[in-house]
């Protein structure tokens, strides 16, 4: 018998179908407005205590709450209404004081039984949401002249210190550095020299100004690590600081070669925010006092505290690596590098000082909420910049060493990569600017998706419409067709935790126009077939596999496009392509299999007269 | 497919041809001549947008503006009238968007920050390169396809369409000066998706007819093509516009020009896929020798399509003979 599906095939559809419908819900229900509150260091723990404070600050400012939860490091409470979400920060800042970051934040309804299938709702992108998007080039070509110019200062020293008998070190425009050597056994010297403890040179021959000498060449291996180093440093740097500008959802992530992108969604205050990703932090390494004389800092991670002699034996400037190892015990280490200038000064220092506790400070400028103006009505808050200095380790010098050197008696491999970390970031970094900047307001993220909306339901009506009045029932199956793809697109994007941006709206709604050609296709067919005089259930047979191959390949060749569309596109754009893609593929499902099994039911398997279509 | 009237398409071919020839060249010399009204995605430079709760006065923002020693400063609504555009072709300030703010809400405190964008002109550059870049890719990697798929003819035809409709959207764009921007040039790649699609349908026809009808004139078996697939051209340009046209209307401002873009492609291409792609295979003088399938089986249906999707079908057709 013609045009029936075997029940397997009617059980799949209804199975993707339902699928479908799970993991689209959780984008109806609304987030809550709420305040996210974390601690600004890790020591700081959310508790019981802390909800109830909050609670109360609420309380007493007279702010609607509810629904209080701790998740891990942060506390989540919920508000009932958007207006307060601003009031409610301020007062809860206020009251917990600098321990805490306070960030305003939505909540997810999405209830327990779909969370428990792994169904959330979609993200929104920048567009949508309101916040700022940041884009932050690295300056590798000021980066790699410092590089250079610490290696020759290295170089200087160590040939100073080997009696090898130079004219001048020098690092030219090119990017190369220039050795030029007393006579020609120097030169053999310094190549061996070269050879054996620079091997990220390549090394060749030059004669100037008469003297034999050598010219050095990083190798692209070597440019393309420092680089990747570089950029990886500012990016933990970046991570920190963001982390201190209490925003619920921060993204720091590397972009291309030597480019970082930051999303604050949520932050308006984008002068702020600039301030606190651009500030610097530095290092100073000074011996521990031994006469009473100096200054007394506190360690960062504990109570204690000790006294520094004034004097500073090298910066963070000097510092050029600094990294987590182990000792052939296996026990975890961090081992520094310093440049020549420093390695120098280090040696020195640490050749007369053995026995001697030598303590790292970190500096930071911080910017600490003092407390809120009260502008127009609005809560404004007011940040004071201090200059936080804390000691980060304070270890015995065992014997003399100059440019490289380890820390060690740490207790586990957390705290040498947290000290690690902390080196790099208060060593010079790789100069940072701002290429790329977009602050999308709140009011407008949202007129954005209220429109979007309008637009995608307007188009759909018209669509819908368009097709009933064309195809009569084959115009419903194509608009049950419809409302399934729109409903599987929506739940791939929430599986796939795509992110949902306004091109990306645009997308959905061009989806919708297209999706129906396959129907119009096969639709076309089944008209042409009856035409042709065959019967209503060989045209509809004739019809569904006859277009079959011009579906798949239009749709195949829309989906390369669309591929290509995401390679080349950035933010917005990929949105576009995504939904595109995912639209494409669920749209072949819905147009073929699920308009056939439903022709199938309706006329399948019993005599048709006549085909209304 | 008898009580059909096959409508004599390929008879204004060569007026048509000259019709495509001259928009084509309008749309060049203007592209030449005026060149794109590249967006700030594209050129750099700092853009702000701001809203006030009452009827904004593009004058004094821009007196403001000027008086402040901002130059090169366009202001302009943006939608509507509280709505206000301020670009400026100022590099390597990101700072630009606070300090506008600043200033504009000394004159006036129901000034609210809407959108504030700066784009470094070195991204803008990137961006650029990387658009036209990815034009060419698709436009390459779906000629290979066509070729491969259908026959070379094809792919020749398939892309002259396409080109056809890139250079006349590109030149609508350049001769009305609307702002071309990222969304616009996600919406050209979208019409080269849109364009291609209208394109194969067309040619499936055509290597159907070709293979099938036992007729031998090329211009009768292309003008039968088109006639059987006019229809459906019509109908899913007309859904397609429907969409965009609400999207035009209700989706607001920054959405504008991706509609505009895609609606000027969906109608160029609807006509492309009639009369270019197919005029460049009567050009070509397609033959039946073209399309014959290499060895395997007469059967056009039986493509390379995977099994996993055609198995649809031939589930069918072993109930059938049961």
């Amino acid at each position: 018998m013609l045009n029936k599906y075997p029940l397997w095939k009617y059980a799949i559809i209804l199975s993707v179908l339902v699928l479908g419908v799970l993991y689209s819900l959780p984008n109806l229900f609304p987030a809550d407005p709420a305040i996210q509150i974390q601690g600004a260091e890790a020591g700081v723990q959310m508790n019981d205590t802390t909800v109830q404070r909050t609670e109360r600050l609420l309380d007493d400012a007279n702010i609607d709450h509810f629904g209080a939860e701790i998740n891990g490091q942060s506390l989540l409470i919920r508000l009932n209404s958007n207006e307060d979400q601003l009031a409610a920060k301020a007062a809860i800042q206020r009251g917990l004081g600098g321990n805490y970051i306070v960030a305003l934040n939505l909540a997810p309804t999405t209830p327990n039984w779909l969370l428990a299938i792994g169904a959330q709702p979609m993200s929104l992108g920048l567009d949508l949401s309101g916040g700022v998007h940041f884009l932050l080039e690295v300056d590798m070509e000021r980066f790699l002249e410092s590089r250079l110019a610490s290696y020759a200062a290295n170089i200087r020293t160590t040939f100073r210190d080997e009696n090898i008998r130079y004219r001048g070190i020098d690092v030219l425009d090119d990017g190369s550095i220039q050795v030029l050597l007393a006579d020609e056994d120097f030169r053999s010297e310094a190549d061996t020299w070269l050879r054996r403890n620079l091997p990220e040179f390549q090394r060749s021959d030059v004669e100037s100004r008469g003297l034999p000498g050598l010219i050095l060449t990083l190798t692209d291996e070597r440019i393309a690590e420092l680089e990747d180093y570089a950029v990886s440093q500012n990016q933990t740097t970046l991570n920190n600081r963001v982390n201190e500008l209490g925003v619920a959802e921060p993204l720091v992530q590397r972009q291309g070669r030597n480019r970082i992108v930051v999303e604050l969604p949520g932050v308006q205050d984008t002068a702020q925010a600039k301030n606190i990703i651009g500030k610097a932090a530095n290092l100073e390494f000074r011996l521990e006092s031994r006469d009473g004389q100096g200054e007394v800092y506190p360690f960062r991670d504990s109570n204690r505290t000790a006294m520094l002699e004034t004097d500073v034996i090298v910066t963070g400037d000097n510092v050029t690596d600094a990294r987590t190892s182990y000792d052939e015990n296996g026990l975890p280490q961090v081992s520094v590098n310093l440049d020549g200038d420093g390695g120098s000064r280090m040696g020195q220092t640490t050749r007369r000082s053995i026995g001697v506790p030598m303590g790292v400070l970190f500096i930071e400028q911080k910017s600490i909420l003092e407390g809120y103006e009260e502008v127009d009505g609005e809560p404004v808050p007011i940040y004071d910049s201090v200059e936080e200095r804390e000691i980060i380790s304070l270890a015995t010098i065992r014997g003399a060493f100059s440019n490289s050197f380890v820390i060690t008696g740490l207790d586990n491999a957390q705290e040498a990569s947290d000290l690690a970390l902390l080196l790099r970031a208060g060593a010079l970094a790789a100069p940072m600017q701002f290429v790329e900047e977009r602050t999308v307001g709140p009011s407008l993220g949202a007129e954005n998706i209220r429109m979007g909306t309008q637009s995608v339901i307007i188009g759909f009506a018209l669509v819908i419409l368009f097709m009933l009045g064309f195809y009569k029932v084959f115009g419903i199956f194509a608009a049950v067709a419809l409302s399934a793809n729109l409903v599987l697109i929506v739940a791939v994007m929430s599986m796939m935790g795509a992110t949902l941006t306004l091109p990306g709206i645009a997308g959905i709604v061009l989806t919708v126009g297209m999706a129906v050609d396959a129907n119009v296709l096969i639709f076309s067919r089944i008209r042409e077939e009856i035409a042709d005089g065959r019967s209503p259930q060989a045209a509809i047979d004739g019809g569904y596999k006859s277009a079959f191959s011009t579906i798949f390949d239009a749709n195949l060749t829309t989906l390369i496009v669309a591929v290509i569309l995401f390679a080349i596109g950035t933010g917005p754009v990929k949105g576009f392509a995504i939904t595109l893609s995912v639209g494409i593929v669920t749209s072949m499902f819905t147009a073929i299999m699920l308009t056939r099994a439903l022709a199938n039911l309706t006329f399948g398997g019993r005599v048709v007269k006549k085909l209304p279509i | 497919m008898s009580d059909l009237k096959v409508l004599n398409f390929m008879g204004y071919r060569k007026t048509l041809a000259v019709a495509s020839l001259v928009l084509i060249l309008v749309s060049l010399g203007s592209l030449a001549v005026r060149g794109l009204n590249f967006g700030l995605d594209f050129t750099g430079g700092a853009q702000i947008e701001v809203g006030y709760e009452e009827p904004a006065d593009v004058e004094v923002i821009r007196n403001t503006l000027n008086g402040a020693g901002y130059r090169d400063v366009v202001v302009q609504y943006f939608g509507n009238n509280t709505d206000v555009l301020i670009r400026m072709q100022e590099d390597n300030n990101p700072r630009l968007g606070d300090e506008v703010l600043a200033l504009l809400s000394e004159t006036r405190d129901d000034v609210e920050l809407r959108r504030n964008e700066f784009v470094g002109p070195q991204v803008g550059e990137e961006l650029r390169e990387n658009g036209g870049i990815g034009m060419l890719v698709a436009l390459g990697v779906v000629m290979v396809y066509i070729a491969l798929r259908f026959q070379f003819k094809f792919a020749v035809g398939a892309v002259a369409a396409l080109v056809h409709d890139v250079v006349i959207v590109l030149g609508f764009f350049s001769i009305t000066q609307m702002a071309f921007d990222l969304t616009v040039l996600a919406a050209i790649l979208a019409v080269i998706g849109y364009s291609l699609n209208d394109t194969i349908v067309v040619a499936d026809r055509i290597r159907e007819n070709f293979r099938m009808v036992r007729r031998d004139e090329t211009d009768y078996l292309i003008n039968l093509s088109l006639t059987q697939t006019l229809a459906r051209t019509l109908i899913t340009s007309l859904t397609t516009l429907l969409v965009l046209v609400a999207l035009g209307i209700f989706g607001g401002e920054l959405i504008f020009g991706f509609a505009m873009a895609l609606s000027v492609g969906v109608l160029v291409g609807t006509y492309s896929s009639v009369y270019v792609s197919a005029n460049v295979l009567m050009a070509l003088d397609l033959t039946k020798q073209d399309l014959m399938p290499p060895e395997k089986s007469d059967d056009p249906e039986e493509e390379d399509i995977p099994a996993w999707l055609t198995d649809v079908e031939d589930d069918e057709t072993s109930k059938e003979k049961s």
